[in-house]
């Protein structure tokens, strides 16, 4: 089957001042479908330039990456929105929700650009809040949520439009550990409805609730296996080993 | 995401922060406001010029002859009668006039401001004046010199309570008999329409100094046809004199069109200075609008993270700039409305005259339209930057 994500030797780079930095370099993994997957790594490591590359918000330098078979790398920006709109969904640490719209409002945004017409946006609007527990209060703003109630709307914002990948970038970021367990708990659910689900953090603790991790390391890859290998966990002490030498 | 989305986000942006969306809409607001009174004077003064000249008859010329004193070489009042009735496709009736400098002695009191004339029969029909009462000039008035007179509304109520007919007054001296009264044509008020005398011009050329009839007024048959008379007349007073300093022949609806012409040159000129501070308020929007851009980048990252193409957050901008115009236009308009409500009111009782106004439904139209068109045209840029906004830098962006 064909994979959802596929990073064949993608490479980023930027131009910092006189200096090329290599933020990811010749990287190659890919996702299959229904898979939960964390992509982890400390500040620095390359995690957050492979988000926006997943996330169709950047494009590689070198190498391909094909999200669903498409070449994502040869889009122009019309594209990449659209591909942004109809196969992420995006979950953001500070929520990122708009502060003047409803939570039904805020959850139809992305159909909206699907071009999906009203009746049927508030249908699958309603329905998503639903699977978060927040259907009653649709009407409600995002200022008049908790943190974590704030953080199911995104979710459900995410799932509104039924596509190929949900994309999580650090979404317990904000919260307390309760509720970013429950967040957490959240995701389980939604990948075990059968949805993809990338989770991006830096934290170990977080990145066990996946099936398989991806380890980032100064723009290469330094472990991808399961979550429950030991291994998967132990490259902070490396690092550190070797800046000891 | 079609217009009507576009629309109402647009509003909602806007009614969510009131303050600000008034004062950056008040240019346009000032700006409408001043273009559409502007424009609503000049329509009431050109309805108030029109208004006096068709009362004055807009089908009429007038004849001035220039002469030189001498009765064989000036043309006469059958000279005039002739070149009326051979020209009858375009030229109607005539009447000489004749200006009397006199004063008028009612009893043992003074009319100062009266005018008098000397008139031909036809003058009542050429300028529509009806007879109240008694009869107006006739035939045989002219043809004996005799001395009688038709008398305005204003002189009958003033100096007789209405019963005038019968009695007499005296112009430089010479007693007249009053045989007409006018019917009512301005108020009744003094020095106006209502405040004057009409004799037979025989005998008023008598009263004036030259003892000739130097003016008169032709009536033509078509107003359509107003530039072709007055060169009919004009053709055949040169045939007469060979000369064409010897006459002046100016027609109504020639003054008016003039006029006309001239007040609508200053008006439009008003309104241009008066739409510049509609591109002032188009410059405030742009201000607002390139805040509002940078205040809400990480709203526009978020949107494009979610799928929103260029076009799209281009247009919301765009419409938002509109909008907003075009409300600050309808605000702009209905103010003025109320303020040509009132400047008619001040206008009608500070001058005594009736100017009417009124903005044109043409003006207002125009007005609606070039606010809403500065809107998309200057809030294009501030759109177009938060367009272009990379959506990583803008999401990062607190």
């Amino acid at each position: 089957m064909q994979p959802v994500i596929e990073f064949r030797d993608v490479s980023k780079r930027y131009q910092m001042g006189d200096s090329v930095v290599k933020a990811a370099d010749h990287i190659s993994f890919s996702i299959e479908k229904g898979e939960f997957l964390a992509i982890v790594g400390q500040s620095g490591s390359g995690k957050s330039t492979c988000m926006n590359i997943i996330g169709c918000l950047d494009v590689p330098t070198e190498g391909i990456y094909l999200l669903d078979g498409k070449n994502v790398g040869e889009m122009n920006k019309d594209e990449l929105a659209v591909i942004r709109n109809e196969k992420l969904g995006f979950i953001f640490q500070q929520y990122n929700l708009l502060p003047k719209l409803n939570l039904m409002e805020n959850v139809e945004v992305p159909l909206m650009y699907a071009g999906i017409p009203k009746e049927k946006r508030h249908i699958l609007a309603k329905e998503a809040l639903a699977k978060v527990g927040l259907e009653n209060k649709w009407k409600h703003l995002p200022n008049q949520l908790s943190g974590g109630q704030q953080q199911r709307v995104s979710i459900a914002r995410a799932l509104a439009g039924n596509p190929s990948v949900i994309l999580a970038d650090e979404p317990t970021g904000a919260l307390d550990s309760k509720t970013g367990r429950e967040v957490l708990a959240m995701l389980q659910r939604v990948h075990q409805e059968g949805n993809t689900v990338v989770l991006i953090t830096h934290d170990n603790s977080i990145a066990k609730t996946a099936q398989r991790v991806i380890r980032l390391d100064d723009g290469h890859i330094v472990y991808d296996g399961s979550a429950r290998d030991p291994k998967a966990f132990v490259q902070a002490e490396i690092s550190l080993e070797v800046v000891g030498k | 995401m079609s217009l009507s989305e576009c629309f109402f986000l647009a509003v909602k942006n806007i009614m969510a922060s009131k303050t600000r969306s008034l004062l950056t809409m008040l240019g346009i607001i000032i700006g409408v406001t001043a273009v559409v009174v502007i424009m609503g004077l000049g329509n009431g003064m050109e309805q108030y010029m029109r208004d006096s000249f068709e009362s004055m008859g807009t089908n009429t010329m007038t004849v001035n002859l220039i002469g030189r004193g001498e009765s064989s070489t000036k043309l006469s009042v059958s000279d005039m009668e002739e070149i009326v009735e051979e020209n009858e496709t375009y030229l109607d009736l005539m009447s000489p006039t004749v200006s009397v400098m006199g004063t008028v002695k009612i009893g043992s009191e003074t009319a100062d401001s009266t005018t008098i004339t000397g008139i031909g029969t036809d003058y009542f029909t050429i300028k529509s004046y009806d007879i109240a009462s008694g009869r107006g000039i006739q035939y045989v008035d002219e043809l004996k010199r005799i001395q009688v007179c038709v008398i305005g509304s204003y002189l009958a109520n003033t100096f007789y309570g209405g019963n005038a007919l019968g009695q007499t007054l005296k112009i430089n001296g010479t007693e007249f008999d009053i045989v007409g009264v006018m019917a009512e044509k301005a108020d009744s008020e003094e020095g106006s329409t209502d405040d004057a005398i009409f004799l037979p011009y025989t005998t008023a050329s008598r009263l004036s100094l030259s003892g000739t009839v130097s003016s008169y007024v032709v009536t033509m048959q078509s107003e359509e046809l107003a530039e072709e008379s007055k060169d009919v007349l004009e053709n055949a007073l040169y045939d007469f004199y060979q000369d064409d300093s010897s006459y002046v022949v100016s027609s109504t609806s020639e003054m008016l069109e003039t006029m006309t012409d001239m007040l609508n040159v200053i008006i439009t000129v008003l309104a241009v200075i008066a739409g510049i501070s509609l591109v002032v308020g188009g410059i405030g929007i742009m201000n607002i609008m390139l805040v509002s851009v940078t205040e809400r980048t990480k709203e526009i990252g978020i949107r494009k993270a979610l799928g929103s193409k260029e076009r799209y957050i281009l247009s919301q901008f765009v419409t938002e700039a509109a909008v907003t115009s075009a409300i600050g236009g309808i605000l702009g308009i209905l103010l003025s409305y109320l303020l040509c409500i009132a400047a008619t009111k001040v206008i009608t009782n500070l001058m005594e005259a009736e100017i009417t106004v009124m903005p044109t439904f043409g003006a207002v139209l125009v007005a609606f339209g070039i606010s809403a068109g500065i809107g998309i045209f200057f809030g294009y840029m501030p759109a177009k930057k938060a367009a272009r906004m990379n959506p990583i830098d803008a999401l990062r962006y607190d």
